[in-house]
């Protein structure tokens, strides 16, 4: 499945783009999205192991982005 | 701008105004009076230490997150190294002292920072005022009573009611009311469209004048704002070269300028060549400009404001893939009917034979034609009505009609005001015993006698749109080289049509397998990018295998926004060449980008190695030269409003 959430803020585009390749390495990430402009996280994964994948990413993003929140 | 800004705000300007004070002194000599040389200069140190930490605390603080976490090259860590390795060069007594600068350096930075922050704020907010077209409320009839919900939950066959000033916010059909409808917002299209019971209407138009009852027909996920909504957001994923060039770039750019930093930095002063601080200086200028944010932001940004700009004439595009390739379309390849032509039968030409009025005739035609449904039936009555003088009610009489019947196809044979009236085919007035010229014009003709003499003739074909031409001219002048149009139509039709609109080429009697050959063909021979255009109804292949598949009139056609590359919500041709050149205005925005970004950091990158560039002059290759190619990069959020019709 595929969702989309909000990022409170990713405030520089390289960042945003390095997070984006990090998500992607992320073990059982299909694919991954970040989007400077408009704020928002896309994470494509399996159905059944998709909130698991979802909890390492958010946690992949508090720590490498520590004023970036993700909002669900 | 936001209070997190503003807090941001206010410390730097405390920082540069304590940052003055401490240079004040400083340059004035009045620390040195004091504390005499060489305490003066730590006395200095001491004090510019303060404004950098104002202003540059949290800078520091990520730069030593980033350290901790092992991955280097982020722009916090460069900047910190920078500064300190400025306030550093204290330790060296044979240089000048740079405290002031690893200061000023912070400050300049933080400032830039600053303004970028709130640049991109500012184009996030039109970015976002531009998506506005998505209701944020429904009204609908629930047991007789109006209730307020959110669109969202809305149902099928849910009553909404619709007063003027408010948008519509699902897809439905008119139950009652009269109004006129603005669409602007979804095809840019300034004209408002009349609607009335029965009318479909699409969500995201404004209602003008009456209050509607509209049944609803999607849910809102599946109603037309929310579709376009979902694409022009998803856009950013289809990627155009120029866009994946910058990102390969800036994976790259950044550890090869750092490690070219440390080598300045490093290797002349260690093989002799001068002072170990004058090479430490420049390998830490050379940090500064190694960000490539500048065109990180400023490339999808020129992007995402170009999809943006073409989505509020209307034009939505899939992703910035299709513009890049639309701005290099020179051929033009459309499918004849839906695009060039409206699809429906018209009257396009009278010809009544000598001693006969014009209107005389098709007045004839219509009363005889009155009781048919057969479309040249229609076109025909449609002509007599439209015909009408401004303002003049005419009708078609049934008293006047005595007798009317068909001849089996060929045509009918009526009585109008004691006359008797045959029209249809050459083979209606053979069977008749009438003779009629042999008409060589191309489209459906109706032969019309009165009282057994030959009176004259209409001629019925699909009606070319009104801006057809002016498009084929206007992609000429844009630089198309090819329009060509693909037709089932008979050779003389098409001939017919293809000399009308001024295109180059035409193919004719073609079945519908044949499109795709014909544009495979088409493609071999093209030497920028090939567009097809079509009305998106059984075009599918066609559409995915052009370069650019744009597909037309798509307001409420699912299948056609699925299947093309760039959806033209108004039927109108003439959007094309709007697309074409917001698609080419778009290109030249995110190349100066390109050309400015990576040639200002160039040019900085040189003198930086030859000692001449200073670390000011750094800062403002990196923050500076993001700042001005996010301006530059806005512009194409207005490219599509310049263009807009008045």
């Amino acid at each position: 499945m595929r969702a989309s959430f909000k990022l409170d803020e990713i405030d520089c585009a390289n960042c945003a783009r390095e997070l984006q390749d990090k998500l992607a390495a992320l073990d059982g990430v299909e694919a991954a999205s970040v989007n400077f402009i408009t704020q928002k996280l896309t994470l494509e994964a399996a159905d059944d192991a998709f909130d698991e994948v979802l909890e390492r990413a958010i946690a992949l993003i508090a720590r490498v982005e520590p004023d970036c929140r993700v909002i669900r | 701008m936001n209070t997190k800004l503003k807090r941001r705000l206010r410390r730097i300007i405390a920082a540069i105004a304590l940052f003055v004070a401490v240079m004040a002194l400083d340059e004035t000599g009045a620390l040195r009076a004091v504390f005499g040389d060489t305490r003066g200069l730590y006395a200095a140190f001491a004090l510019y230490l303060v404004p950098y930490l104002i202003a540059g605390y949290d800078v520091l603080i990520k730069a030593w997150r980033t350290v901790r976490r092992g991955d280097a090259f982020d722009e916090n860590f460069l900047m910190a190294v920078a500064t300190i390795g400025a306030f550093a060069m204290v330790a060296f007594p044979d240089s000048d002292p740079h405290m002031a600068e690893g200061a000023a350096v912070m400050l300049f930075y933080q400032v830039g920072e600053l303004f970028q922050s709130y640049a991109v704020g500012k184009s996030r907010a039109s970015i976002a005022a531009m998506m506005d077209i998505a209701p944020d409320r429904a009204t609908v009839e629930r047991d007789g009573r109006l209730v307020t919900i959110d669109p969202d939950d809305a149902v099928v066959g849910d009553i909404l009611v619709i007063k003027p000033g408010e948008r519509v916010a699902l897809d439905g059909v008119v139950v009652q009311g009269t109004s006129r409808l603005d669409t602007a917002a979804l095809t840019g299209e300034s004209m408002p469209r009349s609607v009335e019971a029965g009318s479909d209407v699409v969500s995201g138009c404004i209602n003008m004048t009456g209050v509607l009852r509209v049944r609803v027909a999607k849910p809102y996920g599946e109603s037309t704002v929310s579709r376009i909504l979902e694409l022009v957001e998803n856009a950013s994923e289809r990627k155009a070269r120029t866009e994946n060039f910058i990102t390969s770039f800036a994976r790259v750019y950044t550890p090869i300028v750092t490690f070219a930093a440390l080598a300045i930095a490093l290797v002349p002063p260690a093989l002799g060549f001068g002072a170990w601080s004058d090479w430490i200086l420049r390998g830490l200028t050379f940090l500064v400009v190694s960000c490539p944010c500048a065109l990180v932001i400023s490339v999808p940004l020129s992007f995402f404001g170009g999809i943006g700009g073409a989505s509020r004439q209307g034009i939505l595009v899939k992703g910035s893939n299709y513009l890049e390739a639309l701005s290099r379309v020179d051929t033009v390849v459309f499918d004849k009917t839906g695009t060039l032509t409206s699809g429906t039968f018209g009257v396009v030409d009278i010809r009544p034979r000598d001693g006969i009025d014009g209107g005389r005739l098709l007045a004839a035609a219509a009363h005889a034609e009155a009781f048919s449904d057969h479309p040249i039936a229609t076109s025909v009555k449609r002509a007599y009505l439209d015909e009408a003088a401004d303002g003049a009610k005419r009708a078609i009489d049934q008293a006047r009609i005595e007798s009317a019947a068909e001849e089996s196809g060929r045509g009918v044979k009526a009585v109008v005001d004691g006359h008797e009236i045959l029209a249809g085919s050459d083979r209606l007035m053979s069977a008749h015993g009438i003779v009629c010229p042999d008409c060589q014009q191309a489209g459906t003709i109706l032969h019309v006698a009165i009282d057994g003499a030959y009176a004259g003739y209409i001629v019925i074909a699909d009606t070319v749109k009104d801006d057809a031409a002016q498009t084929i001219a206007d992609l000429h002048a844009a630089g198309v080289k090819r329009c060509v149009m693909l037709t089932g139509d008979r050779e003389k039709t098409a001939r017919a049509t293809a000399l009308e609109l001024g295109l180059d080429e035409y193919r004719a009697q073609l079945l519908p397998g044949d499109k795709v050959t014909q544009v495979e063909r088409l493609l071999e021979s093209a030497r920028g990018a090939l567009a097809f255009v079509g009305d998106g109804i059984n075009d599918t292949p066609v559409l995915t295998r052009a370069d650019v598949g744009i597909a037309m009139g798509a307001i409420g056609s699912d299948a056609a926004i699925e299947a093309a590359d760039i959806v033209l919500m108004d039927d109108k041709p003439s959007a094309i060449v709007r697309a074409i050149r917001i698609a080419r205005t778009t290109m030249r925005i995110v190349h100066q980008n390109i050309v400015f970004a990576i040639g200002a950091k160039a040019a900085i990158l040189v003198l930086a190695a030859l000692g001449i560039a200073n670390m000011w002059l750094a800062v403002f290759g990196d923050v500076g030269v993001a700042v001005i190619a996010i301006l530059n990069a806005m512009r194409a959020l207005n490219c599509g409003a310049a263009d807009k019709r008045p």
